[in-house]
C-alpha cells in the first residue's frame, strides 16, 4: 500500500489536452506514461504506456472502455487488443500479463500524475 | 341481459368450428347443436385412418364435457326436419320444437350417387360418415374384389380404405378420361395413373356404369361398352351432394344443382338464416374442403359478434398422400400459355410429374401441381399466396438448385410475417414464431397455443420449419449481439441509430447501450455512424480503432505507413516523384502493395500531417487503407493497350474507386475490373469483380482473397457501366446494411439463407422493394465525401492530436529505432 507522502506529484498537462474518452501519452524523463480521460465517468486513469505482449509503446492509443457488471474501467491495446484493468493493470484476457497503474488527480484543469 | 338463441344445425366439421369461434368471441349466446349422427362431431378429413387403427374416439374434435362447459345444448341422433321462419323455429325428428334468433346451417353434403339401375342392392355403400365406415368393415371382411366408383379425390381415398381393410383387388371406375379431373392436368394424371397400378389399384377411365347386377347382393358392374367387371362390393365416391333439402323446405334460395345460396357473410335469403361449410353455395360455388369451411364458420361468428369480415372465395390448393402418392395442386394449376409461361419437369421413372406456372414476366408463382413429389407444395403456396418475387432461375423451384450456387432463397423464414401458414385455423407466421419466442418449442406445444397444424395437418412441416428457424434465429441472435454494452445486431442497431438520427457514441451509447463501451462497439458504431452520416472521423477519434483514429496503418515499433490513393493503379510520372520525394525527407521504407499502389512506411505519427500536406499538395488523396473501406479496385491495362483488351478497364476502375473511395463498412473491400477473359485484374478474388465481354461487363460478386479464398460469383451478366454501378451500388449498400462487424462480403454471402439466389433476387428483382431506398442512400454517401487527410491538414485541432508526447507534442518516440535492409528503413524492437 502506498501513503501519500510517498508519492510526487508531476505536472503531465491540462484537461484538454487529452482527448475525451480517449488516451494520450506523457512523458516523465525516460518513462512513458499513458494517460486516460475517462470523461465518460469523470475518471482519470494512467499506466505504463507500453503493452507487454509485444513491447509496444502504444497504450495510450488504445480505446478505453469498461467490462464486467462492476464495470471495470479498461484499456485494449490497439496492437492485438489485449485488455488491461485500468485499476489494477491485469490482464483481462486471463494471459499472465501485468502492467503498471498511477494515481492521477486534476487540479484547476492541471492533470497530475503520482510517481513512487 | 338479452342471450339470443343461435340454433346450429349439423355437428360436423364446421358446424363444430362455428361453436368454437363463437364462444371464443363471446359469452353472451344461448348455443343449442342439432347433429344427424349419433356422435359428437369428427374429424371427417382423416376419415380413411379409421381403417388404420384410429378409433371413433381417437377421431373425436371434441368431447361430452367441452359441450356441457361452454353450455352448448347438444342434440344428436336428432335432425331438424322443419324451419318455420315466420315464427323463427325449427322442428326435429323427435319432436322438439325451439325458438332461435339466428339459425346456422351447417348440414355439409352428402354422397351423390347416381341414378344406376341396382344401385339398392346390398353390398353398394358410400363413403361419407362413421357409419359408413362401419357398414363398410363388416361387409369387407367377406368380400375379395372391391371397386370403386369415382376417380376423384374422394373416390381415390375410398380404394386406399379398401386396400387397408384387406380387399385383394380393387378397382377404380372413372367416366372421365382422366384421375382427379377438377385438381390436376392431364399429364400429371397419367402419371398417377400408372404410379398408382404400380401400386397395385386397377384403374378404368371412360368407363361409363350402366348397371349393378346380382340377385339381392351385387355380383358385377356391367358397363355401356357391354364388358363387365365381377366384383363383391361396391363404394360411391363420384361427388358430392350439398345438403340443403332442409333449407329447400323453408323457402330459401339454393341453387339449380344444389347449395344454400350465400352473401359474403354468409347470409341467406333470410338475413337470421346463415349457411356454412358443403352446404353453402358462394357465388356459384360450392367449397369441399375443411380449411373454407372454417373460413365461413369464423365469418359468421364475426358477424354476430359484432365484427365485420367477408368471404371472398378460397384458395382451393390442396395437398394429399393417396395411396402412397403425393399429390398436391396449388394456386391456379389450370392456367395456360399464352396467360402464362409453363415449366414442367416429368420423370416417369420415379413417377414424378411437377409444373409450375409463372407470370409472363417471371416474377411470381401463379400456380401448379405436383405429383409423387410434393415435398415443395407448402412453400410453393406460400409463394404464390404472399406474391413473393421468384428467384431468377423458377425451375429451382420444383427442381432443386443445380450448380455452384446455393439453394433457393425462398425459405420459410423469408415469407412475410402475416404468411397465412396454417388456413385451416388462420394461423400467420408470426403468431408462430412469437409463441415460439414465449417458450413452445414443439410441434405439440404450437398445437396446443396457436391451434396450427390442428386442422388438416398440412401445414404441419412448415410449422416445424418455423419452429426450427426462429430458434435458430434466436440462437444467432444471441451470438450476434455485437458486445456485452449492446444487445442488438450490428443491422438492428444500425437501424436504431438510423432512425433516431443519433450522431455521436455517446448518445448511441446512452438510447441503447449500457456500461461504458469497448474495443468491440466502439469501431463498430463509428462504422455505422460513418456508413450513415458521413461525418468526418476523426471528429470522433477515440472511438475509432487506431488505424482510424491516425488515419494510418499502425506497424510494429509503433509508427504508421501512409497509403495514397492511386485510382485503378495509373499514376503519373510526376506524382511518382512526390512520392519518392516524400519517402526519402521523411525516412519511409516504400513499397509496391498487392492493390496496385505505393505504401510508405515508418512514419512518426507527429510527422503524419506533415507528409499529407506534401502529398495534398501535389493532389493525392487519402486512400483509405486504414480503414474499413473501399481500398482499391485494381485493373488490368485494358483496351487502351492491351491487344486482347475489350473495353477501358483503367477507366471503368477509375470511376468506380472514385465513386465509392471513403465509403465506410463492416470490412474493407477491393474491387478489380478485367478488360477481357484473362482476368489480369484479377476481379475475381474481389469483393466486386468485372469482367469485361464482347457485350458489356459482366459482374461477380462477394469474392475473397485472404486466409480463406473465395471466388466471387457472377451477378450478372453483359451489362452496361451504368447497370454495373447501380448493382455494385445496391450490393454494397445492403452489405453495408446487414452484415455483422468484420464480416467480409464473402463470409456475409455464406451466412445469408438463400445465398447468391436471395442476394440476386434483391439486387436485380428488388425483392425487398428496396432497391430504390439502397440507390439513394448511396448517392448519399456518394455526394459526402471528403479526403479525411485533407479535413485535419487544414485544421489545426485535428493536427494537435497526431503528437506522441502530449507534454512534448515536438518530440518523437525515443523508443522508435530504425536499421537498414536493402538500401531502405527497417522497425527494430
Amino acid at each position: 500500500m502506498e501513503t501519500v507522502a510517498d508519492i510526487e506529484w508531476v505536472l503531465a498537462c491540462y484537461t484538454d489536452d487529452v482527448p475525451e474518452n480517449g488516451g494520450a501519452c506523457v512523458k516523465h524523463g525516460d518513462e512513458q506514461i499513458a494517460l486516460y480521460n475517462f470523461s465518460r465517468r469523470g475518471e482519470w486513469y494512467a499506466t505504463q504506456n507500453l503493452c507487454p505482449h509485444k513491447q509496444q509503446m502504444v497504450l495510450s492509443r488504445g480505446m478505453i472502455g469498461s467490462t464486467g457488471d462492476d464495470c471495470t474501467p479498461k484499456v485494449a491495446c490497439p496492437f492485438h487488443k489485449k485488455a488491461f484493468s485500468l485499476l489494477s493493470g491485469e490482464c483481462l484476457d486471463g494471459d499472465d500479463y501485468q502492467i503498471k497503474t498511477y494515481p492521477v488527480k486534476v487540479t484547476d484543469g492541471k492533470v497530475y500524475i503520482g510517481i513512487v | 341481459m338479452f342471450q339470443p338463441t343461435i340454433i346450429v344445425v349439423g355437428n360436423g366439421m364446421v358446424g363444430y368450428k362455428f361453436c368454437e369461434k363463437l364462444i371464443a368471441r363471446s359469452s353472451h349466446f344461448n348455443i343449442i347443436v342439432f347433429g344427424e349422427e349419433p356422435r359428437i362431431a369428427y374429424d371427417r378429413v382423416h376419415l380413411s385412418e379409421y381403417f388404420n387403427g384410429k378409433s371413433a374416439s381417437d377421431l373425436s374434435l371434441s368431447t361430452y364435457s367441452w359441450y356441457a362447459d361452454n353450455g352448448i345444448k347438444l342434440h344428436l341422433n336428432d335432425p331438424v326436419q322443419e324451419i318455420n321462419r315466420t315464427e323463427k323455429t325449427i322442428h326435429s325428428l323427435k319432436g322438439v320444437t325451439l325458438k332461435y334468433d339466428y339459425l346456422v346451417l351447417a348440414t355439409g353434403s352428402s354422397a351423390f350417387v347416381p341414378d344406376i339401375p341396382g344401385v339398392e342392392k346390398d353390398g353398394v355403400f358410400v363413403y361419407r360418415t362413421i357409419d359408413d365406415l362401419d357398414l363398410i368393415k363388416t361387409y369387407a371382411a367377406n368380400a375379395k374384389v372391391g371397386a370403386v366408383m369415382g376417380g376423384g379425390l374422394l373416390g381415390l381415398e375410398a380404394a386406399k380404405a379398401l386396400i387397408d381393410l384387406g380387399i385383394q383387388e380393387t378397382h377404380v371406375i372413372e367416366f372421365a378420361p382422366r384421375l382427379m379431373p377438377r385438381q390436376i392436368d392431364s399429364a400429371g394424371s397419367g402419371m398417377l395413373l400408372s404410379k398408382l397400378k404400380s401400386l397395385g389399384l386397377n384403374i378404368h377411365l371412360n368407363k361409363n356404369t350402366a348397371a349393378f347386377v346380382g340377385e339381392h347382393k351385387i355380383e358385377a358392374l356391367r358397363f355401356n361398352d357391354d364388358t363387365s367387371l365381377a366384383i363383391d362390393m361396391m363404394v360411391i365416391s363420384a361427388g358430392i351432394r350439398p345438403r340443403d333439402e332442409l333449407a329447400k323446405l323453408a323457402g330459401l334460395h339454393t341453387g339449380t344443382r344444389g347449395g344454400i345460396i350465400v352473401n359474403e357473410k354468409m347470409q341467406t335469403s333470410d338475413e337470421s338464416i346463415f349457411a356454412i361449410g358443403e352446404c353453402a353455395l358462394y357465388e356459384g360455388m360450392i367449397y369441399g374442403l375443411v380449411a373454407p369451411g372454417y373460413e365461413m364458420a369464423d365469418i359468421v361468428a364475426s358477424y354476430l359478434s359484432g365484427n365485420e369480415k367477408g368471404f371472398y372465395g378460397y384458395d382451393m390448393s390442396t395437398k394429399l398422400k393417396l395411396i402412397g402418392v403425393d399429390v398436391a395442386s396449388f394456386g391456379d394449376a389450370f392456367i395456360t400459355e399464352p396467360d402464362c409461361r409453363t415449366i414442367v419437369f416429368e420423370d416417369t421413372h420415379k413417377g414424378v410429374y411437377k409444373r409450375i406456372n409463372i407470370s409472363n414476366d417471371g416474377k411470381y408463382l401463379l400456380g401448379g401441381i405436383l405429383i409423387g413429389d410434393a415435398d415443395a407444395y407448402n412453400i410453393l403456396l406460400q409463394t404464390v399466396n404472399n406474391k413473393i418475387v421468384l428467384p431468377p432461375n423458377p425451375e429451382d423451384l420444383i427442381l432443386g438448385s443445380r450448380g455452384g450456387e446455393a439453394s433457393e432463397g425462398a425459405g420459410v423464414m423469408n415469407l412475410p410475417d402475416d404468411a397465412l401458414i396454417c388456413s385451416c385455423e388462420a394461423v400467420s407466421k408470426s403468431s408462430i414464431c412469437s409463441a415460439v419466442n414465449e417458450g413452445a418449442c414443439t410441434i405439440d406445444e404450437i398445437k396446443k397455443c396457436t391451434k396450427a397444424g390442428t386442422g388438416c395437418g398440412g401445414c404441419v412441416p412448415l410449422v416445424k420449419d418455423l419452429i426450427a428457424g426462429t430458434m435458430k434465429a434466436n440462437g444467432q441472435y444471441v451470438k450476434n449481439v455485437i458486445c456485452e454494452h449492446f444487445d442488438y445486431s450490428r443491422q438492428e442497431l444500425f437501424d436504431l441509430v438510423k432512425i433516431n438520427k443519433v450522431k455521436n457514441y455517446d448518445l448511441v451509447l446512452d438510447h441503447f447501450g449500457k456500461g461504458d463501451g469497448c474495443e468491440v462497439c466502439k469501431p463498430a458504431v463509428a462504422s455505422i455512424l460513418s456508413s450513415l452520416w458521413n461525418d468526418v472521423i476523426v471528429k470522433q477519434d477515440t472511438i475509432q480503432d487506431s488505424n482510424d483514429r491516425y488515419l494510418a496503418n499502425i506497424q510494429k515499433g509503433g509508427t504508421y505507413s501512409v497509403v495514397p490513393r492511386i485510382p485503378g493503379g495509373e499514376i503519373t510520372p510526376d506524382k511518382l516523384i512526390v512520392i519518392g520525394q516524400v519517402a526519402k525527407k521523411y525516412g519511409l521504407y516504400t513499397k509496391i502493395t498487392g492493390g496496385q499502389r505505393i505504401d510508405l512506411f515508418g512514419a512518426h505519427v507527429n510527422d503524419l500531417p506533415l507528409i499529407w500536406e506534401e502529398l495534398i499538395e501535389a493532389g493525392f488523396e487519402s486512400g483509405h487503407a486504414y480503414g474499413k473501406a473501399l481500398r482499391t479496385v485494381k485493373s488490368c491495362v485494358g483496351s487502351t493497350w492491351c491487344r486482347f483488351g475489350l473495353h477501358d478497364s483503367v477507366s471503368f476502375a477509375i470511376e468506380i474507386e472514385d465513386r465509392y473511395k471513403g465509403i465506410r463498412s463492416p470490412h474493407k473491400l477491393k474491387g478489380g475490373v478485367s478488360g477481357c477473359v484473362r482476368e489480369c485484374a484479377e476481379a475475381q478474388s474481389k469483393d466486386f469483380g468485372i469482367i469485361a465481354t464482347e457485350k458489356g461487363w459482366n459482374l461477380y460478386i462477394c469474392g475473397n482473397g485472404g486466409s480463406k479464398p473465395q471466388h466471387a460469383q457472377l451477378l450478372a451478366n453483359d451489362i452496361d457501366n451504368a447497370t454495373c454501378i447501380r448493382y455494385i451500388d445496391r450490393f454494397l449498400m445492403f452489405y453495408i446494411k446487414t452484415a455483422d462487424p468484420l464480416t467480409r462480403t464473402a463470409t456475409w454471402l455464406n451466412k445469408m439463407e438463400g445465398g447468391m439466389s436471395y442476394l440476386k433476387n434483391v439486387i436485380i428483382n428488388d425483392s425487398l422493394g428496396i432497391a430504390e431506398k439502397l440507390d439513394e442512400e448511396m448517392q448519399q454517401l456518394v455526394d459526402t465525401y471528403h479526403c479525411e487527410w485533407k479535413e485535419v491538414v487544414e485544421n489545426p485541432d485535428l493536427r494537435k492530436r497526431f503528437a506522441h508526447f502530449v507534454n512534448a507534442p515536438a518530440e518523437k518516440d525515443p523508443s522508435v529505432k530504425f536499421e537498414t535492409m536493402r538500401e531502405q528503413v527497417k522497425a527494430k524492437w
